[in-house]
């Protein structure tokens, strides 16, 4: 048997899939436009608040008179969607367990593999917050990632299976990898939320939310799920970074020696530990805030991408 | 909600205003007021995103310029390549960000803000947590989480009793008023938040110990030779301000062997797979010595020294005959790898040869081809090695005792030897062949060739106190993230005899908490059913 052929041909696949999930969420949104504002996520963040609404969810607009045919379109799009996502997420876990096996090690020695893992990992987290807190109003930016994600892996980052290199053979590798895919994953869905936080609170300062903006919860819930998706993600990333240090003074006898890569991930470090004070500094909550966290996101990807591709330096392992 | 709006909705009854936190307008100066003015300033949270921010900015540079400490050639290159624009960064410090001043300027201020920030906050905390929890609004009403209910046949003392139980069962803890109970609970988050900041204190202590006190140098030892730590063995060498030459332990390393291997399928050909030499290791002078293995990533610690295995490359061993007809050199000679494929430089001196001194320059090869391109090695590992030379001769030098560069050719004071047709002499030599010069100059045989590594030799310390200062830092992190500080209040208030009005009312002092609704209407539930049972959430 051929496990990097399968591996690769799973993930080819969940592209695929992802896309065609990315399709359905878009036409779950598309016929949202004509369908009353009260919905699902609206609906459960009443949940519980018996006697005083809280404040939270009154900046949506009151909801007109509901078309049930209307909504169970809706419904069902976001459902195919939900459905295909699940079926996309257990193609790419077949396409890295067998990239793993494959390889006979842990599939995290390149960018394709780190690529394809940390997918895994977006993808797992959103469809947690989907099924279990139903927060499917993530399905549209979350498919389009990770199509692109795992797109660009199998076409640009792609390379054979290849035994790792000896500067990547410790246990320091593996811990700082893993960690660093799940925190990239945290940091990914906190993005995404802090975009879609600005676009609802445009869209509500003018008064004027409509379509897929209409769907999402209030700026003031997408902003509380943005900070925990960062909070969640910044003692880790704290600790990934540690846990490359510790892995640098195995391999080179120095813990930190300003590599391209290390001084990105500080700077990335560094610009969430901006979000977080800015989120409690008046003046430069919501907005601000928000526009920092996706300033440490671009900075995430531009060390991933951007260093391995471009700069040369210990770390660029990413064998393109 | 803000934090103004908040303290409003806390402010205890009868103080309806609220003084302004700090002067908007810089007091009347005097030096003493200039100065706190400044600290207030520098010690603002503003400050510290600012200064936050400048740092992530100045570092940015650094991973783009080539930097001195990482790559000196690249620096050079850099230069030669940018007339104008190489000077002005040199100038303004681009080729050394992370110590130049400006870096180190912000960072500095910016601790300093840490310093100026915990300060106070060490304080006021150290009296939230003698104190008791805040006293009841006025108006409950007004609170983000707030609910109602009645109960008939309870005496408002009795239900502030189950509340004060209920709440401090919860792990609240609870102050009792006369017509109301509050509570709070969350005290180890600003914990965790001043855990946090203080380790980065200690982090930076931690560096510095290192950058102060610590040493590292590189060595190239030929397989068969060694090493033993006192400078004149290091072929570079830094250290911290603070750190002296009896610093150094006294111990050797005695390099036996090295194996490299590498990636010989079609995939990532040529790509290092393994390294591993072997070496005995002499404590202190006298003490017998011991073997180890040493790999990349699994560094030697000779009483605290590391020592790292962090490259390798090739030494021809040569046997150099002069005009005369002696042995005027003979042994391996380092050469540098230049490439992936270890295309290696290097330079042969024979300074002994009479009548004549000789001088060889040239590239080893491990996998020589020779194609349009040159001499060019194909591959990293000595499957088909060749060494290509030009020679050099020149009347003998006298002895100056200044320190050479052992990989360049000073070349005055000798000249080009020339084949007959008049052209530079080029020749090729495989292991065990050799090559005679013309003029009866002398002749010079490749004998075969062994390979080198390159130590690095170093000692950092504070490691353990910035290790352990991450260790705290991501802990209090964690604390300060995760811990949900809270305040309910509960008042029970009956008119004239009818049913006792009970107010459940909660705030959420961090950010981006959930729940509070939920536990604010538990408890209320507690009284609606009439039973006892403590609040549990409901989904
Ligand atoms: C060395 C640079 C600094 C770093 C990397 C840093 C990092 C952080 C991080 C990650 C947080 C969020 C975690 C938490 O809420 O506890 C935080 C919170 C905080 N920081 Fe810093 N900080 C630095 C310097 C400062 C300075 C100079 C001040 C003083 C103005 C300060 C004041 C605060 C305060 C008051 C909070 C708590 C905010 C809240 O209650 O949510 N920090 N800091």
């Amino acid at each position: 048997m051929n496990y990097e052929y399968y591996s690769s041909v799973t993930l080819v696949t969940s592209v695929v899939v992802y896309m065609l999930a990315m399709f359905a969420h878009a036409a779950e949104w598309a016929s949202a436009r004509d369908v009353a504002v009260e919905n699902s996520a609206r609906r459960r963040e009443l949940v519980g608040v018996r006697s005083v609404d809280a404040g939270a969810a009154g900046t949506d607009p009151p909801p007109s008179a509901p078309d049930p045919a209307a909504g169970q379109r809706v419904e069902m799009f976001g459902r195919i969607g939900v459905a295909l996502t699940v079926i996309g997420f257990g193609l790419s876990v077949v396409g890295v367990v067998a990239r793993g096996v494959a390889a006979g090690r842990a599939p995290w020695g390149n960018m394709f593999e780190f690529t394809i893992s940390a997918m895994v990992f977006v993808v797992a987290t959103y469809l947690v917050l989907a099924i279990r807190s139903g927060m499917r109003w993530l399905g549209l930016p979350i498919t389009l990632l990770a199509a692109v994600g795992n797109g660009l892996a199998v076409t640009v980052f792609y390379v054979a299976v290849a035994p790792l290199v000896p500067a990547l053979h410790s246990v320091w590798f593996v811990i700082h990898i893993v960690a660093a895919a799940i925190a990239g994953a945290a940091f990914n869905v906190g993005g995404i939320a802090s975009i879609l936080y600005l676009m609802k609170k445009r869209a509500e300062d003018r008064g004027a939310v409509r379509g897929y903006l209409a769907r999402v919860p209030s700026s003031k819930r997408i902003d509380l799920i943005a900070y925990r998706c960062h909070a969640f993600a910044f003692p880790l990333w704290t600790f990934t970074v540690a846990a490359g240090a510790v892995w640098a003074e195995y391999a080179w006898g120095r813990y930190w020696g300003w590599d391209p890569k290390e001084t990105w991930a500080l700077v990335t470090w560094v610009i969430y530990a901006c979000y977080l004070h800015a989120r409690s500094t008046a003046g430069w909550k919501g907005s601000r805030a928000a526009a920092i966290a996706i300033l440490g996101l671009a900075s995430f990807w531009f060390n991933f991408v951007g260093i391995n591709l471009l700069v040369s330096g210990l770390h660029s392992y990413a064998g393109v | 909600m803000t934090d103004t709006q908040l303290s409003d909705l806390l402010s205890p009854p009868g103080a309806d205003a609220r003084p302004p936190a700090r002067p908007t307008q810089p007091p009347s100066l005097g030096l003493g007021g200039g100065l706190r003015f400044l600290w207030t300033q520098l010690t603002s949270m503003r400050t510290a995103l600012v200064l936050l921010f400048a740092l992530a900015l100045a570092a940015i540079p650094g991973s783009l310029v080539p930097q001195h400490s990482i790559s000196p050639v690249r620096v050079s290159e850099f230069i030669e390549e940018h007339q104008t624009l190489g000077p002005i960064y040199d100038k303004v410090g681009l080729f050394n960000v992370y110590t130049s001043p400006w870096f180190s300027a912000i960072y500095l201020l910016l601790f300093v803000s840490l310093v100026g920030c915990i300060i106070p906050r060490v304080g006021v905390y150290a009296k939230a947590l003698r104190g008791r929890p805040p006293r009841t609004p006025r108006n409950l009403s007004r609170l983000p989480a707030y609910t109602r209910t009645e109960v008939a046949d309870a005496a408002p003392a009795d239900i502030l009793d189950q509340a004060s139980a209920r709440l401090t069962a919860q792990r609240y803890r609870v102050a009792r008023h006369d017509d109301s109970v509050s509570a709070e609970r969350g005290y180890l988050r600003e914990t965790g938040n001043l855990v946090f900041h203080v380790s980065l204190l200690f982090l930076l202590l931690g560096v510095a110990i290192g950058s102060l006190y610590g040493f590292r140098g590189t060595s190239v030892v030929i397989t068969g030779k060694g090493f033993s730590n006192n400078l004149t063995q290091y072929d570079d060498f830094s250290a911290g301000a603070w750190f002296s030459d009896s610093d150094l332990h006294p111990f050797t390393v005695g390099v036996k062997s090295f194996e490299a291997k590498f990636e010989t399928g079609t995939v990532q050909r040529g790509a290092a797979r393994l390294f591993e030499a072997v070496v005995a290791v002499t404590e202190s002078p006298g003490s017998t010595p011991v073997k180890h293995k040493l790999e990349v990533n699994k560094p030697l610690n000779i009483n605290g020294t590391t020592v790292h295995l962090i490259g390798h490359g090739y030494a021809p061993t040569v046997t150099v005959k002069d005009g005369a007809g002696n042995v005027a050199f003979s042994g391996p000679v380092v050469f540098l790898p230049q490439d992936g494929n270890f295309t290696s430089a290097g330079v042969i001196k024979v300074p002994d040869g009479r009548p004549e001194r000789l001088a060889f320059e040239g590239f080893f090869l491990p996998t020589a081809v020779v194609d349009q391109q040159g001499p060019r090695s194909v591959f990293p590992d000595a499957m088909n090695p060749a060494l290509f030379l030009n020679a050099w001769s020149g009347p003998p030098k006298k002895e100056t005792g200044l320190p050479e560069n052992v990989y360049s050719l000073d070349t005055r004071g000798l000249s080009q030897l020339k084949d007959a047709g008049g052209d530079t002499l080029r020749m090729a030599l495989a292991p065990g062949s050799s090559y005679t010069l013309p003029d009866g100059k002398g002749t010079i045989e490749m004998n075969g060739w062994v390979r080198w590594v390159k130590l690095q030799i170093g000692e950092t310390p504070g490691v353990a106190i910035a290790l352990g200062a991450i260790g705290f830092a991501v802990g209090g992190l964690c604390l300060s993230l995760f811990i949900r500080p809270r305040r309910i209040w509960v008042r029970a208030s009956q008119v004239n005899g009818g049913p006792t009005l009970v107010e459940v009312a909660g705030l959420d002092r961090a950010d981006a908490r959930a729940g509070l609704d939920e536990d604010v209407a538990d408890l209320a539930a507690g009284w609606l059913s009439d039973t006892s049972g403590k609040g549990t959430g409901t989904r």
